[in-house]
């Protein structure tokens, strides 16, 4: 057994090696690096636990076969999982640490002498507090990371749930949470702790449900910075340092992800949390719709454009993971340098259903870092360039939101693919993007309109080359 | 007069929360889904209070409720954490630079 100040100078360096593992991602080269700081945070932490216990009793065979277990679950899990779907998998390892708080919350409330908070029935009032908060939280980031995960894998419609007085349901929800909370510290009552984490369940699904399925960025993020503030929140009851370290790193991480989201989608976060965008005007932007004509082709006209540029630039959206036309993409752009034809790729941030999205999936199709660009540093290029490759983008590409202040769209930042000589726009259909508006794109003289799908029509082109 | 502990607590939370505004900030956006599942499999660390909820027991009963409670997080967590760091490095290891051809 080691002293309890030994055990919290070890905790620090656990939370320090947390920190370096986060700075480590400025640069894939240090990223790697930064990983293993963060394995070994975890090590340290681990073993000082188990040396601060010291309690090496038949349970620790317990602890041991289910840390065996969870990783071996987790390990399959992460070789497995494709890297499409790393959205529903984060999702899903949030609602995992949600609920993981809410345990450990439950089980410091039913045995506080274990962990020197008190006795039940009377636990330290500041020990309560924390208690309550981190699990309420933990069980908010449950549920809604599990309605997030649903949505995200479609078993639940992408689409918006929205009802009637909906909005005063939720305000009502979180009131109580907080009488609840004031409550439960002042009568230490165990079944005040049990409707709070039933209600704080409830208020996480209900606050994800009117959430559409291009808000995911937004909501993934949030939840990662819930599923830290639940940490941080048991980490205060468990005056642990690397649990409070840990918990403020990844709540201010989500809650800097959320931004950048909704930055990129020139809207405010409350205008995201409370949902509905995109279904409610359906019948307004219906009645408008005109029949204006679109020039399509083939990748036999695709493919000719290519060959006589001297500059290409892609664009991949959610569309190019739902196809898994990566690596088809990437056979295409080998092919067009061959020709000595300049390729690079745009990245607009909130394309794909994650920060980072479309990041993940081009490296996985062996594209160099190097050749892939977010927004800023890449919209002056296009009026340069000869053709822009558009593959599963739309809203972000949509010229409206320059032009057009009627547009819900209006002021978020697009990629100006209308600038190239000419667009390749790959689309199964002249249906409108998520936003539920027309993409001004579709009419634009320079543009060609490829109707197929993603991976199909990229295999084609490459064949024409 | 002697400072609750407590405000030593809240003055390393609320420092880390600024540390992580500035680390977070210099992150790469082409590296946001890998500090997504990284920050999952730290903030995992919360094993750490799983861990001394399941070993709550006494020799005699290891189970009790509040100790199945610390063994089922302790799984939850462990997911998470080998699942969380695994699937970082792999989608890491893909991050390459271009070629050079000379």
């Amino acid at each position: 057994m080691i002293s309890s100040n030994l055990s919290a100078i070890f905790y620090l360096v656990s939370g320090v090696l947390f920190i370096l593992a986060l700075r480590g991602l400025s640069s894939p080269e240090t990223s790697r690096q930064g990983n293993f700081f963060g394995i070994l945070g975890m090590i340290i932490a681990v073993t000082v636990t188990f040396l601060s216990i010291g309690n090496f009793s038949s349970g620790f065979i317990f602890v041991l076969l289910f840390i065996l277990v969870g990783g071996s679950i987790g390990a399959f899990i992460a070789y497995k999982i494709p890297m499409t779907a790393m959205p529903e998998l984060v999702a899903g390892f949030h609602s995992l640490v949600g609920l993981a708080a809410v345990f450990v919350a439950i089980s410091a409330f039913l045995n506080p002498e274990a962990f020197n908070l008190g006795s039940p029935g009377n636990i330290k009032l500041g020990s309560l507090i924390e208690m309550s908060i981190g699990a309420a939280v933990g069980a908010i980031t449950f549920s809604g990371s599990v309605i997030a995960f649903l949505k995200l894998q479609g078993i639940m419609s992408g689409s918006p749930i929205t009802f009637k007085g909906q909005h005063p349901l939720n305000a009502i929800i979180l009131i109580s949470i907080i009488v609840i909370i004031y409550l439960l510290c002042s009568t230490q009552s165990s079944n005040l702790f049990w409707i709070l984490l039933i209600v704080s369940f409830l208020i996480g699904f209900l606050l994800i449900i009117p959430i559409g399925g291009a808000d995911m960025p937004v909501v993934i993020s949030m939840l990662n910075s819930y599923s830290g503030w639940a940490a941080a929140g048991i980490g205060f009851t468990l005056e642990n340092t690397a649990l409070i370290i840990t918990g403020a790193l990844v709540g201010s991480s989500g809650a800097i992800l959320s931004y950048i989201m909704c930055k990129g989608m020139n809207r405010s976060f409350f205008n995201v949390i409370l949902g509905g965008f995109g279904a409610t005007d359906d019948s307004s932007t219906g009645s408008k719709k005109e029949q204006r004509p679109v020039k399509s082709g083939n990748a036999d006209d695709a493919a000719f454009l290519m060959k006589n540029a001297s500059s290409v630039i892609i664009v991949p959206g959610y569309g190019m993971a739902v196809a898994q036309a990566q690596h088809a993409l990437r056979e295409m752009v080998d092919t067009l340098k061959k020709n000595d034809i300049k390729v690079s790729y745009a990245i607009h941030p909130v394309a794909g259903r994650m920060p980072g999205h479309m990041n993940v999936l081009l490296a996985e199709a062996n594209v160099p870092y190097d050749e892939v660009f977010e927004l800023e540093e890449i919209n002056n290029d296009f009026a340069n360039a000869d053709v822009a490759f558009v593959i599963g983008a739309n809203d972000v590409t949509n010229p409206v939101a320059k032009t057009d202040p009627q547009s819900p769209i209006y002021g978020m930042p697009v990629l100006d693919v209308e600038k190239c000589k000419s667009v390749l726009f790959v689309k199964r259909s002249l249906s409108p993007g998520y936003a539920g508006i027309d993409n001004d794109l579709f009419y634009r003289e320079n543009t060609l309109m490829l109707f197929a799908d993603a991976k199909k029509m990229t295999e084609d082109i490459t064949k024409n080359l | 007069m002697e400072i609750d502990p407590l405000i030593f607590r809240l003055s390393i939370f609320i420092l880390s929360i600024f540390v992580g505004y500035y680390v977070v900030w210099s992150v790469t956006p082409s590296l946001h889904t890998p500090l997504m599942s990284v920050t999952n499999a730290i903030s995992s660390v919360i094993i750490v209070g799983a861990i001394i909820a399941g070993l709550s027991g006494n020799s005699d009963s290891i189970f009790n409720t509040s100790s199945i409670f610390g063994f089922l997080a302790i799984a939850l967590a462990a997911i998470n954490i080998f699942g969380g760091f695994l699937v970082t490095q792999r989608m890491l290891a893909m991050y390459k630079k271009k070629k050079k051809n000379n």
